[in-house]
Formats: C-alpha cells, sequence, structure tokens
C-alpha cells in the first residue's frame, strides 16, 4: 500500500518537475518584449475601443502613442478622453503637452421627424438604415433624409443616441456624446457632424442636407433648406451650395445664432442654447 | 428530344403564377409624355445631346454613351422635348431625365419598320458598329452594355454563345412571348452574334414549362446551322447565368471569374432580339416587351412599351390599381424591386411590372433561426446563408469574409425558403457591401 | 399608401409553427400505438408531459424571461411528446413533471430558446430522470392488446435488457432465442419498453409522413440505423452471440425513435448534409459501443446527447461544397 502511494508520489513529483523545467525553457524562447509604457498609457485610455482616433482600439493606440516621436505625437488624439487623458499620457512619455483642442459633439442634420415630414410610405423590410437606403428614398419622399431605423444607435459605443418615439428621430445626449464620429461613418445619408460644443454649449447649424430644389424639398418635409440665400445676409461666411445652406463652425453662434436661425423661413437653422439644453436633459434622466 | 438539364446545387420551386403565358404582346399605344432616364444601363451616364425645344423622331439619339462601359439613349416617341430636369425616379430618387411631349408618331428614315424577315447576315465590324449604335443593353435585369459583354478580352475566346430563354422568375412571361412570336429573328440574332464573336455554336436554352416555345424553336431552328435548342429544367434560379452555364456546358465558372473566363457568353433572348432588330432593321432600342401582371391585377397581359413609358399608363391599361395592391414591384417577386413612384418611367432593364396583394408580399415577422439548414439546401452557390445573417447581426465583419459572402448571386432562394422569416438576402447584401468598401 | 421592402417579395408557404406541427401529426401514430399496448396510463404521462411542457414554457416566458407568448410555435408541444415517449408508462406523474422541468427550463429556456439549444430537451429530460430514478425508469411495464385500465400491470424487461444480462454461457444457446419476443412483435410494438418506442412500424410511419412533407432528410435516420445494423451485424457473424443480433439492435430500445426524432431536430444536429452523415454515424457507433460496452441495456439517448455537444465543430468542418470551387 504505501509503495503505492510513494511510486505515486515520484511519478508525479516527476511530472511536475518536467513541466516547470518545459515551461521555463518555452517561456523563455517566446518571450515578448513589451515597451511598459504601453500598458502604462492603456490605463489611462477610456477603453472604448471605438475607433475614433483611427486605431483599432485603445490597445492600439497606446501602442502608437509609445512608439511614436514628439512630432508624431502631437498628431495623435483621443477624442473620448480628451485633453486630460493626452495630457496624462504626454507625462508618461515625457513629451510636451497638445494644445488644446475644442470639443465637438456630434449634430444630427436633418429634422425631418414624423411630424414635419409625414410619411408617404410604408418599410416594410429589415431595421437597417443601409438596406431602406439601398432601395428607396426615405418613407417621406427625402432622398437624402433620416430614414428612422436607427443605425447610428446601434453603432454609438457610448449609448448616447436613443430614438425619439414621438418623432422617430435619433436624438443625440451631448452629456454622453464623446465625439468619437462612428455615427458619422455609420449613418448611410451622413447626417452627422462633429461639431464644436461652443461656449457655454451655445451652437448653430442647418439642420437638413437636402440639395433639392426649395420647392421639391418643401413638398416633403416643412422643415427643409430651400437655399433662399436669407442667411447668407446675416454672415458671410455663410454659404449656400446646390440648394443647401451651411454655417461653417467658424461663425460665432452666440453672436449670430439666435438671428440666424430666426431669418431661416423654413425653420431648417437650429440654435441650440446651451444652458437650456442640458437642464432638459437632465430632466429626462 | 434530349435529356433536360439544370443545375446541381440548391434552387427552389416557387408557385409559378403564370398568368400570362398564352396572352399575345399587345401595343401598348403612346402615353401623353415620355421620359426617359439617361442612365437605363451600368456604367456611367449616357451625355445629353439635345436640347430644350428640339423635335425629336422615334430613334433619335438623345444620349451619347460616355466612356466605355455606358450606352446611347434613343427617343422612343416623336414630338418635342419639353425638359431635362430630373424627375423623381421609381425609387424616390432624382435622375437625370429627359421629358417628351407625344405628338404623331413618325420613325426615323432609316428604320426598316416592315414585317419582312432578314436573313443575310452583314459583317462583323457592321454588326459591331450597329450594335453600339443602338444602345443595346443586357435585358434581363442586369443592364450590362452588350457591346462591353461581345467584346472578347484579348487574352480569352468565345467558345459558346448561350441564348438564355428561360424565365424562372415567377409571373414573368415576357421573354416567353418574344421566343413564341418573335423565333426566327431570336434564332437569327444568336447567328449574328455568332458571327460577330466568330463562334460556330449557339444554344437557346428554353425552362420546360413552355412546350410551345420550346416546339417552335425546336421546328426553326433546324434550318439554321449552328442553332441548338435546349431544354432546362423549370426550377429557380435556372436563369441565372452561372447555373445556367453549369446547366448547359456543366462547367463552372470559378468563384470570382466572369464567363468568358471559362468561354461562355449568355445573352437574354430579349437581348438577342434586339441585336436583330438593330443590326437587320438598323432600329435602336426603344421599345421592349413587360409582363404586366400581379394577384391584384384586373387585366394581365403582355405589352410592346416604348421605353420611357410612365409605369402609371401602363397599370391603367391593365387595369389599373386597386386599394388592395400593396406592392408594386418592377421585375419579378424574386429579384425584383418595389416602387413607390408610379409615375416613374420604364427602362430598358424593365422585365415586368406586377401589382402585388399584401397577402402575397406580406414579410411576416422575423423569428429565431431553428438551425433547419434550408437556407443552405437551397442556394444555389453553396453558401452558408444562416452563417452569414447571424454574423452580420453581431456586426462580426471580419468572419463573414470567410463565408465568401461575395459569391452571392442574390437571388433571394435562402430568404424564400426560411421558415423563421429571416430576411437572409437583406443580411447577405448588408454583408456585401460592407466587404466591397473595407475591400 | 405602397409598401416597399426588399426582394424576394414572395416567401414560401412554410413556416416554423407548421414545420412544427407536422412533426407533432408525425409523432401520433406511435402515442396511438402505445395507447393500444400500455393502455390508459401511457395516455396520462403523455398528457401530463405535454401540458408540463407547454405550462412551464409559457410560465417561464411570461414571469420569467418577460418575453412574448412562446407557445404558439408547438415546440414545447414537440419536447413533450418526445420526453413522454421515452418514458416508461408506469412512471409516476411528478417525476414526469421534474423531466419537463429539466426538458423546458434547463436544457431549452436557459440557453436562449428554440434555435439555440445545445442538447435535445427531450432527451436531456429523459437522462436526467434516468440517472435520478433508475428503478422506475427501467420497470416495464408488460403491454396488453387493448387493456386500456392496464392499472397494476405485472413487469417485465425490454428485448435489450434481455440480452443485457444473459449470461456468457447461455448466449450461444440457441434456446435462449425463445426469451426474446417475434420479429414481428417487436415491429408492431407488442414489446415491453419506453411508451413511444416500441413500435418501429408506428415511428416509420411518421418517418414517412416527415418525407413526404420534406421536413427532414432520410440522411441522419437512415445512416444511424444503417451503422448500428452493420457494426452489430458484422459482429454478429463473428461471434454468433445473441447479443449482438442485428434486428433486434434497430427493431428495439430507442434506435427508431432516436434516429428518426431526436437525432434529425434541426436545432440540435449540423446543418450541412456531410456534416448530418458524418453525425449520424458517430451516434451508431457511439449508441453500438454503449449497447454492448457500458452497464446500461440503451444507448441512444446518450450517444445523441454526446454528438450534440460536437454540433459546433462539425458545422465547422462540413461545410457545403461552394459553387466555382474545386475541392
Amino acid at each position: 500500500m504505501s509503495d503505492t502511494i510513494i511510486t505515486n508520489i515520484y511519478v508525479l513529483d516527476a511530472i511536475a518537475v518536467s513541466a516547470a523545467i518545459i515551461l521555463y525553457f518555452v517561456s523563455k524562447k517566446f518571450k515578448t518584449r513589451e515597451n511598459h509604457k504601453i500598458s502604462e498609457i492603456d490605463e489611462c485610455l477610456p477603453q472604448a475601443n471605438c475607433g475614433a482616433c483611427g486605431k483599432a482600439g485603445c490597445r492600439d493606440f497606446a501602442t502608437a502613442c509609445a512608439n511614436s516621436n514628439e512630432e508624431e505625437f502631437s498628431k495623435l488624439y483621443c477624442t473620448v478622453g480628451g485633453k486630460d487623458v493626452m495630457d496624462k499620457i504626454a507625462d508618461i512619455l515625457g513629451y510636451s503637452k497638445q494644445e488644446t483642442k475644442e470639443e465637438t459633439v456630434a449634430v444630427l442634420r436633418c429634422n425631418g421627424s414624423c411630424q414635419n415630414a409625414p410619411a408617404k410610405k410604408i418599410y416594410d423590410g429589415i431595421s437597417s438604415c443601409r438596406i431602406a437606403v439601398g432601395i428607396s428614398s426615405s418613407p417621406n419622399g427625402c432622398p437624402e433624409g433620416c430614414v428612422h431605423l436607427g443605425d447610428c444607435v446601434k453603432a454609438c459605443p457610448f449609448g448616447a443616441i436613443h430614438m425619439d418615439k414621438a418623432s422617430q428621430m435619433p436624438i443625440v445626449d451631448e452629456n454622453k456624446c464623446t465625439s468619437c464620429g462612428k455615427c458619422v461613418k455609420t449613418c448611410p445619408r451622413g447626417l452627422f457632424e462633429l461639431r464644436p460644443r461652443g461656449k457655454n454649449g451655445k451652437r448653430v447649424y442647418v439642420a437638413c442636407r437636402n440639395t433639392q430644389k426649395g420647392n421639391i424639398a418643401r413638398k416633403n418635409c416643412k422643415v427643409a433648406c430651400i437655399g433662399c440665400q436669407k442667411c447668407t445676409s446675416i454672415n458671410s461666411l455663410v454659404k449656400v451650395k446646390n440648394n443647401l445652406s451651411y454655417i461653417p463652425t467658424t461663425v460665432s453662434a452666440e453672436k449670430y445664432g439666435a438671428e440666424l436661425a430666426k431669418t431661416c423661413p423654413t425653420g431648417a437653422i437650429i440654435y441650440i442654447n446651451g444652458t437650456e439644453k442640458t437642464e432638459k436633459a437632465h430632466e429626462k434622466n | 428530344m434530349k435529356k433536360i438539364k439544370t443545375f446541381p446545387l440548391g434552387g427552389i420551386h416557387p408557385n409559378k403564377y403564370k398568368l400570362t403565358a398564352d396572352s399575345p404582346i399587345i401595343d401598348a399605344g403612346l402615353p401623353e409624355y415620355v421620359y426617359i432616364p439617361i442612365k437605363q444601363h451600368i456604367g456611367a451616364p449616357a451625355k445629353i445631346t439635345v436640347q430644350k425645344g428640339d423635335k425629336v423622331k422615334v430613334g433619335t439619339l438623345l444620349a451619347d454613351s460616355d466612356g466605355i462601359i455606358s450606352a446611347d439613349i434613343h427617343s422612343s416617341v416623336s414630338g418635342e422635348v419639353t425638359s431635362l430636369e430630373p424627375i423623381e425616379g421609381e425609387f424616390g430618387y432624382y435622375e437625370d431625365c429627359i421629358t417628351i411631349k407625344v405628338e404623331g408618331d413618325e420613325f426615323e428614315k432609316e428604320i426598316d419598320t416592315s414585317p419582312e424577315l432578314i436573313t443575310e447576315i452583314p459583317e462583323a465590324d457592321i454588326i459591331a458598329q450597329r450594335i453600339r449604335e443602338s444602345g443595346i443593353v443586357g435585358m434581363g435585369g442586369a443592364g450590362f452594355p452588350t457591346p462591353v459583354k461581345t467584346t472578347v478580352p484579348p487574352n480569352r475566346k468565345a467558345r459558346i454563345l448561350i441564348v438564355n430563354g428561360i424565365e424562372c422568375e415567377p409571373f414573368l412571361t415576357a421573354d416567353g412571348r418574344l421566343m413564341i412570336e418573335k423565333a426566327e429573328e431570336i434564332i437569327i440574332g444568336a447567328k449574328i452574334l455568332n458571327k460577330l464573336l466568330n463562334i460556330q455554336n449557339a444554344i437557346i436554352a428554353i425552362d420546360e414549362n413552355k412546350p410551345e416555345a420550346i416546339e417552335i424553336m425546336q421546328r426553326l431552328s433546324k434550318r439554321y446551322v449552328g442553332v441548338n435548342v435546349q431544354v432546362c429544367a423549370t426550377k429557380y434560379p435556372q436563369g441565372g447565368e452561372k447555373q445556367l452555364i453549369k446547366a448547359i456546358t456543366g462547367k463552372e465558372v470559378p468563384s470570382g471569374k466572369l464567363p468568358i473566363d471559362i468561354g461562355c457568353i449568355v445573352q437574354n433572348v430579349a437581348t438577342v432580339f434586339a441585336v436583330y432588330e438593330a443590326v437587320q432593321k438598323k432600329k435602336p432600342l426603344f421599345e421592349r416587351i413587360i409582363t404586366i401582371s400581379g394577384d391584384e391585377c384586373k387585366h394581365p397581359a403582355n405589352y410592346r412599351v416604348r421605353i420611357g413609358t410612365p409605369a402609371n399608363y401602363l397599370i391603367e391599361k391593365a387595369g389599373g390599381a386597386s386599394e388592395e395592391v400593396a406592392q408594386i414591384i418592377y421585375g419579378g417577386p424574386m429579384m425584383g424591386s418595389s416602387i413607390i413612384n408610379t409615375q416613374a418611367p420604364v427602362t430598358k432593364l424593365t422585365g415586368g411590372i406586377l401589382l402585388l396583394s399584401d397577402s402575397l408580399s406580406h414579410k411576416k415577422e422575423e423569428q429565431n433561426c431553428i438551425r433547419c439548414s434550408k437556407c443552405a439546401e437551397v442556394c444555389p452557390m453553396g453558401l452558408q446563408p444562416y452563417l452569414i445573417g447571424k454574423l452580420v447581426k453581431e456586426d462580426m465583419f471580419e468572419e463573414v469574409k470567410d463565408c465568401h459572402a461575395l459569391d452571392c448571386i442574390e437571388c433571394g432562394c435562402c430568404a424564400y425558403t426560411c421558415p423563421a422569416n429571416i430576411p437572409l438576402l437583406d443580411y447577405c447584401k448588408l454583408a456585401k457591401s460592407e466587404l466591397k468598401r473595407n475591400r | 399608401m405602397l409598401k416597399i421592402s426588399t426582394a424576394p417579395h414572395i416567401h414560401s408557404p412554410q413556416t416554423v409553427s407548421g414545420i412544427m406541427k407536422d412533426v407533432v401529426i408525425a409523432l401520433i401514430p406511435a402515442g396511438l400505438v402505445a395507447v393500444l399496448f400500455f393502455g390508459l396510463p401511457a395516455l396520462i404521462i403523455i398528457a401530463t408531459s405535454v401540458a408540463g411542457c407547454v405550462l412551464l414554457e409559457y410560465l417561464a416566458g411570461r414571469f420569467w424571461l418577460k418575453t412574448e407568448n412562446t407557445t404558439r410555435d408547438y415546440s414545447a408541444v414537440i419536447t413533450g411528446l418526445l420526453l413522454a415517449y421515452n418514458l416508461p408508462s408506469s412512471l409516476p406523474l411528478p417525476m414526469v413533471l421534474a423531466g419537463c422541468f429539466m426538458s423546458i427550463v434547463v436544457a431549452k429556456l436557459c440557453y436562449g430558446g428554440l434555435g439555440k439549444n445545445i442538447f435535445n430537451p427531450a432527451l436531456v429530460g429523459r437522462v436526467f430522470l434516468f440517472i435520478s430514478f433508475p428503478v422506475e425508469m427501467t420497470r416495464w411495464p408488460v403491454p396488453q392488446f387493448m387493456n386500456f385500465l392496464n392499472i397494476d400491470a405485472q413487469t417485465g424487461a425490454t428485448p435489450l435488457g434481455i440480452l443485457k444480462h444473459l449470461d456468457a454461457a447461455e448466449t450461444t444457446l440457441i434456446q435462449s432465442n425463445s426469451l426474446l419476443p417475434e420479429y414481428w412483435k417487436m415491429f408492431v410494438g407488442y414489446t415491453g419498453g419506453c411508451i413511444g418506442e416500441v413500435s418501429s412500424l408506428a415511428l416509420l410511419l411518421g418517418f414517412g409522413y416527415l418525407l413526404w412533407k420534406k421536413i427532414i432528410s432520410w440522411h441522419i435516420p437512415f445512416y444511424y440505423i444503417g451503422t448500428v445494423f452493420i457494426i452489430s451485424g458484422i459482429t454478429w457473424l463473428f461471434t454468433h452471440d445473441i447479443r449482438f443480433e442485428p434486428l433486434t439492435h434497430i427493431l428495439s430500445g430507442g434506435l427508431m425513435l432516436g434516429a428518426i426524432f431526436m437525432a434529425t431536430d434541426y436545432t440540435t444536429s449540423p446543418m450541412s448534409l456531410n456534416g448530418k452523415i458524418f453525425f449520424a454515424i458517430c451516434c451508431g457507433i457511439l449508441t453500438v459501443v454503449i449497447r454492448f460496452f457500458s452497464g446500461y441495456p440503451e444507448g441512444v439517448s446518450f450517444a445523441i446527447l454526446i454528438m450534440n455537444a460536437f454540433v459546433p465543430l462539425i458545422d465547422r468542418y462540413f461545410t457545403p461544397r461552394r459553387f466555382g470551387v474545386k475541392k
């Protein structure tokens, strides 16, 4: 009996020792040398793996940072983490801090809700904007507007976009939006734009992408931009191209915002007075 | 009778609904206005050569092909060009279009309108020129310009011409009627293409459920050397290019390759007929046969329609669209697309207009996949649609690559057959667009 | 208002619930035969099992998973029927309900419901009962034709049970043949065994119906039964040992029921044809191995469950031949 036990102990010990030796050599052979800064940087990053930086994920971004020289580093930016994170990374690497970049937020440049632009047909298919866009124009007839199927909602890694039940439009929660740009890439009609948050959250933009002539555009949607040029008289930076007005981000929302929105005859220009909006968002939460 | 051939992988047998198989082709007449889009083919849109206010005749060149892959557009009516503004197309998108107000019915002088059959075939370079000048495109639905398709790349050799007389889509009968009424013209058209391609062999493939067309074609083809008739089984998608080549020659077009790589050229019967008319009668492509059918269509029929005729003119002819019509479809019910604007014109590619009821076309709610593997069984390309669908749903496009979604011919067999009503074809299309984007 | 949708615009009339209904219809003959031979107790077990499964699915969906009512697709009915067919008619009803719970809640809904379970729910239920209550699960009432109030019936052994407990000395004796029921009795179901497995005739009828309706292909049952027949046949030819007699092996026990209704279960069988054939052959081999070498007389449920676990792997390696690609 005791013989059996002793044999067992020997055999098991022998296996353990040989396994340990093999492991030692294998680990030595396959050891990868990794820059310890990568993990350090990685820890600072938001870990959303959203790809907004243009890299395949946070780890990839950390590697890129760690392997960069000062000049290359100045081009890398994590929009999600923002200035704070980039400063931390700069500290780790010993580089000078990046300049402050203006914080941006995603805005939806369409206001064709089911109230403003009633549906003229029924879409009977899968809930995918890309498929719907491939087979026809929006339910309201606009060839360039939102199709209300929410690819952006699914794409947003931060849950910052939700579908509003009443208007059937996606709504960006600016408190949650990190301006990673996923929605911009996802929307098959390119309706999202990353615009500066603006001072006190004040910003102004044209909520329309329709390039059709005014009468055709208005037929489908009450709040379409008709290219009437009225907004150009307020600020000369505002340009109308292809029957569509565009307000560059250089136009100060604080100064001209309210006036622009008031001038627009269709209400395609939306002026967001930051303070109001944040309060509302809080109420909802 | 020779053996009935078919393709081995997959396929389905949908209900045929061939309501108009025995109704002769009727002339649809002239609408008040025609709207002729300048892009009715794959490739670059044609360049408009007329101006507002110009008087045009039937067959007048309206727009010139722009680049190699493009096609000429000709007037289908005589009258006055009233507008060159874009109009709302069938899907609600605006397309550049030439609007013509119809006045009388005057043809261009050189067009031979006599019904006489011309059997003498001109030289190859004349054939090529006339095909190019007539704006002929693949009328089976793909719309690939025929001059490009009949130009064999230098390192390839065409061995066999297959005339695709298979109409495997339910409801559609336009090609079948054409083969019955214009059999000899089609055979001569095939001979013309043979001469152009410098090959001796043409096979007219007809599916089993068209006995009348088979009989006429077999009888007439005996008079012409090198033209044979092959009967194929009635199975969807027998009319798919790759499936047809497999059935006729036994060869498979390798994944990612073209039929010409194995020496085959496939042309639709309507295209072959257009080639005959263009070469022998100098008639550009300005009219085609369209089936108007559907379970909600009061008087289904086959019409000879001028290109650019608005759909609602034809729908009125066929008895009008009642309240019961839930969907109007251009093309067949398997691969066609539903339209929202009935003002939109028919083009060179419209093989049918279907008025479908809600009960027939209703999309049922998507359920869990029960892994019945029916989609894989019916897929004519041997793919695994359930897997593609599952991966696309989870946004796993990296893995979709290994599923070879790009081989999909979008025949819709998988979505048709799925008992859980999963829109597998939509998922495959999503996968394809994503893969193409990332390439 | 016009509707717009993606192609294809028509759809085959086949639906999930339609398929499930057809399977239920295909299972009816076996149930009728069972009632004929085992009387009212069999009917009560079938009813309890079906009701239990449907009720559990309904309650779990309503109060636990908060999903829509999923009982309308008839899949719970099939699970209930198959579970009942795998039980002896003398089993106490609370045990039947425990089996229902195991099948529906643990083996099906915990994995995500219809189409997502890895193991065949009815078989999980049966194996659970078989391991937990071995005595009750192996007490086989002797069949009595048309004796419906078969309440205190005698118990006997199943043909496979008889074979298992033969002494090595007895096996080569010709007389031991008389221990087994005649083949025709095994074929119509006049032998001891689980409710639904006794009658090969009724099961084959159901198989014919499923083939006619194109619900399943013939491959899995054919290769499964064929493998068992061939392996036991070869062994029998060489040893002349009655324990390996092939006809007894395919006519008795759960082989027919398992091969026709449980190995072909869509969800838990491979997707490609080659995969199905491989799956069926492996099931056959495992069945034979368990029947010949293990302590259990019966191996179908274990064989299928083991192979169920390999289905994802089989799906990975056996893919359909693609068009235009030479292998």
